[in-house]
């Protein structure tokens, strides 16, 4: 017969990390698809404004302060939703616990990369 | 990790329905709109960087490979922006009803349709890109 469990259930949770902050991928990937709905909408219309622009025209549209603002948000958004997407996607189908680090690491890396790269474009044509 | 439970039935054993399709493309779509930011960061780099980089750009997204691309992305963007809505509307808790999460899911179905061509409508209005 084993021993009785004399553990508290306080005992046995702690070091196991927080609950607190359980909900907090779900809610952030909420946050940034509601974001996303109305400065999709203006990306698009953002893009087909530049359709038949040269560089002249397509810079200037850009170097507006309410589109480099908007383009920005639209921007650190994007990434950082694609970033928790990602995620899940691959905790959920990538078996190999190195593959999966590995993959996930890539991700992270890429989104704020990208993101920074992004932004630094938007800024240098906001202020060129 | 092997396991002596029983599997739930995959995908080979379940009748394909709309939910469970819709279900996929949003995950397929969001996968591949993540990788479409490239050309975002393309397009923004070339932008900054000046006019010979620009029409670098502007010469692939007009040719054959671009264009395919653009018009894949635009119809990604346009389903998971709708399909992103319907999944919202399910997290305040309306429309898990089976006949009201099928009406929706054929209503993103359409709307991203109709919105793809209306994208497409305004780029052939100003004649063609590029």
């Amino acid at each position: 017969m084993s021993a009785p469990d004399l553990q508290t259930p306080l005992k046995r949770a702690r070091g196991l990390g927080s609950a607190k902050d359980g909900t907090h991928h779900f809610i952030v990937q909420r946050i940034t698809a509601l974001a996303l709905i109305p400065l999709t909408i203006w990306m698009i219309t953002l893009v087909l404004a530049l359709v038949r622009a040269d560089y002249a025209r397509a810079h200037a549209i850009v170097h507006h302060p309410f589109a480099a603002v908007w383009l920005t948000a639209f921007v650190i958004a994007t990434f950082w939703h694609a970033q928790l997407g990602l995620q899940v996607v691959i905790e959920d189908y990538v078996r190999s616990r190195w593959l999966e680090v590995t993959a996930q690491l890539a991700v992270k890396f890429f989104c704020v990369v990208g993101a920074l790269t992004s932004v630094l474009a938007i800024v240098r044509i906001a202020l060129g | 990790m092997p396991t002596a439970r029983p599997l739930s039935p995959h995908l080979q054993i379940y009748r394909w329905q709309l939910t469970m399709v819709l279900s996929i493309i949003h995950r397929a779509t969001g996968v591949a709109l993540a990788a479409g930011t490239v050309l975002l960061i393309a397009l923004l780099l070339a932008l900054a960087a000046g006019p010979d980089a620009y029409q670098t750009v502007r010469a692939f997204c007009a040719s054959w490979l671009g264009m395919l691309m653009l018009f894949g992305w635009s119809w990604a963007l346009c389903f998971h922006m709708f399909n992103g809505l319907r999944h919202l509307l399910w997290d305040v808790g309306w429309g898990f009803e089976i006949p009201r999460a099928y009406l929706t899911g054929w209503t993103v179905v359409a709307a991203s349709l109709v919105m793809t061509a209306l994208i497409w409508a305004c780029v052939f209005a100003q004649g063609g890109a590029a």
